[in-house]
């Protein structure tokens, strides 16, 4: 039996689409189940002190899935809920892509891809070195794996040992253009991440259960970094989010297009 | 220099537990002591400059201040929007070392020259670009770059360059320091350029001729008042850059001048590279005196000024 998906945060984040009509929604409906268990049961913060020194950090590499973060990070009290309601609105705190210091909660300012792991490497060495006990992770897109920077970061942390850093990758298998496969495959992707020293472990991204099945049994392996294959569906829960690739980004949004959405998310499945 | 500056981060390190030092893969030996006395503090990170600069954002902001060295090409090119990004869009206490700056790699090419670094960091905001004259003078910027908030980018020479700053004169980052007070003529340098503008000025006021030199170690804050305050008295003014004449001083001072609106024009010229690839292998001197980065052209292109 197919997994029950979250209608109703998806419905959130259509919501905030639905006042700035742009933005990176199908991005965003692939990471909902993850960002949800994180938030919900993983992560150790408090949301009225962001910077509190020992918090877990979660670093969304993949920054243009924001609005499901942004959703989270209202839902858990990090900023009012009103705020949604000015995404990319000069008068707002939220842009397209997650921003350091704008944002309580978010912990270093991405969208351009590849900055996320190498941040994560600083963020988990300093723990190591103060020895405190807080945990990093990071969600990476699965073309953003494309970037040479993301293996650079990858041979460092498992040099290091970093169990105290969890990198998941979203594999949607679908980038702005189109099919990952078609642009640039990053297969054998389990094999690629063994070989740089990291354990690893795959998922579905949509199944609640396993996502925290595997987050309770990290570290993987005490020493070495742990890597969770996420494997979900870009535009998990909206029929046209997820066959159409021009989706992947979009401005302008009409009227009808917007109520198509709503409609097709409300739809029994 | 190098070896100053490298010394001094080993002190800072004694003093402040806060210093990380990382390095790509520079010389052996680099940093011994560093690597004994801190072990948890060191790290040599090889070839991936990318991973290196978005790692000490991670470091700087759980608390870190990081040194960074490695050859200024790759310190500011190679990660370049690493730099931009993770470093001075976050305010990151980060310090880039980089090695070789200039000419000093002229023997091998232009892969390992950098005649751009200035303008490449100049431009992003947030950023401090600072470019000392000697060793000496590194060893009254060190000091400072502790409690400095956000990233620095710091050009080394090739070592050994004649001593020529003055500690009395002080070192403050963000205020350029006047060497030489003068009359007509206003030689602005920064780097290692300050040895020959000095000695320009040495000939020049032996023809009896009154030469100011201002020395601009910092040109990112560039405090455009003291620019102002000794441009404003000359009629010659000559920057003399170890650069492209593209982005550094020279285009900081023209602006400056230009936006200045005096009533009466001043005569000016930018001494740098000219918008070119070297053309020519050698050593840092030979590669100088190629573009004309020297006391004779220096002196000459003042006279010329003079004569209109």
């Amino acid at each position: 039996m197919e997994p029950k998906i979250d209608i109703n945060f998806r419905k959130e984040i259509l919501d905030v689409l639905n006042c700035s009509r742009r933005g990176h929604v199908a991005s965003a409906f692939s990471i909902v189940e993850v960002i949800k268990v994180l938030y919900d049961e993983v992560l150790h913060y408090k949301a009225n002190e962001p910077a509190w020194m020992d918090r877990d950090r979660f670093i969304l590499s993949k920054g243009h899935g924001c609005l499901a973060l942004y959703v989270i990070l209202a839902e858990k009290g990090f900023f009012p809920k009103e705020e949604l309601r000015k995404f990319c609105a000069p008068e707002g705190i939220l842009g397209g892509h997650p921003e350091y210091g704008k944002v309580p909660g978010v912990e270093f300012s991405t969208g351009a891809l590849g900055h996320g792991l190498p941040f994560g490497v600083g963020v988990a060495l300093a723990g190591k070195i103060d020895k405190k006990k807080y945990r990093t992770f990071v969600l990476l897109g699965d073309g953003e794996c494309q970037e040479g920077s993301v293996w650079e970061a990858a041979m460092c942390a498992s040099k290091h040992g970093l169990s105290n850093l969890t990198a998941i990758v979203d594999y949607n298998k679908r980038q702005a253009y189109g099919s990952i496969y078609e642009v640039q495959s990053i297969e054998p992707l389990k094999d690629k991440w063994e070989s740089f020293n990291w354990a690893v472990k795959s998922i579905d991204g949509h199944n609640t259960d396993k996502i925290r099945e595997a987050f309770h049994q990290l570290p993987f392996d005490n020493k070495k970094p742990s890597l969770i294959i996420s494997h979900t569906v870009k535009g998990k829960g909206i029929t046209l989010l997820e066959k159409e690739s021009l989706w992947h980004h979009k401005s302008r949004i009409k009227d009808e297009e917007m109520a198509e959405l709503f409609k097709d998310l409300a739809k029994e499945r | 220099m190098r070896k100053t500056c490298l010394n001094c981060i080993y002190e800072l390190a004694k003093k402040d537990s806060r210093v990380v030092f990382i390095g790509s893969d520079i010389g052996a030996g680099t940093l011994d002591e560093f690597k004994r006395d801190f072990p948890d503090r060191f790290f040599m990170e090889g070839v991936s400059e990318q991973n290196i600069v978005g790692m000490a954002a991670g470091l700087a902001l759980s608390g870190k201040i990081v040194y960074i060295n490695t050859i200024a090409t790759f310190m500011t090119r190679r990660c370049y929007e690493q730099i931009l990004l993770d470093l001075a869009l976050h305010h990151a206490n980060v310090r880039l070392i980089g090695s070789g700056g200039g000419f000093v790699y002229g023997p091998l090419g232009a892969t390992h020259e950098v005649i751009e670094d200035i303008a490449i960091m100049r431009v992003i905001p947030n950023m401090t670009v600072v470019a000392p004259a000697d060793a000496e003078e590194m060893k009254r910027l060190m000091p400072q770059t502790l409690e400095w908030k956000g990233p620095i980018y710091i050009r080394l020479g090739k070592g050994g360059e004649p001593i020529v700053t003055l500690p009395e004169l002080g070192f403050d980052i963000g205020e350029p320091i006047l060497m030489k007070k003068g009359e007509d003529v206003l030689i602005i340098s920064t780097g290692i350029m300050l040895g020959c503008c000095l000695q320009a000025e040495a000939r020049l006021k032996k023809s009896g001729l009154s030469c100011g030199v201002l020395h601009v170690h910092t040109l990112k804050p560039l405090n455009e008042k003291v620019f102002l305050k000794e441009i404003k008295n000359a009629n010659i003014i000559v920057t003399v850059e170890e650069h492209s004449i593209i982005g550094g001083l020279g285009e900081a001072t023209a602006a400056i001048i230009a936006e200045a609106n005096f009533k009466k024009a001043k005569r000016f010229k930018r001494l740098g590279v000219p918008d070119v690839f070297p053309e020519i292998y050698g050593s840092q001197d030979q590669l100088l005196e190629k573009y004309g980065l020297t006391a004779d052209n220096i002196e000459d292109t003042v006279l010329k000024l003079r004569e209109g």
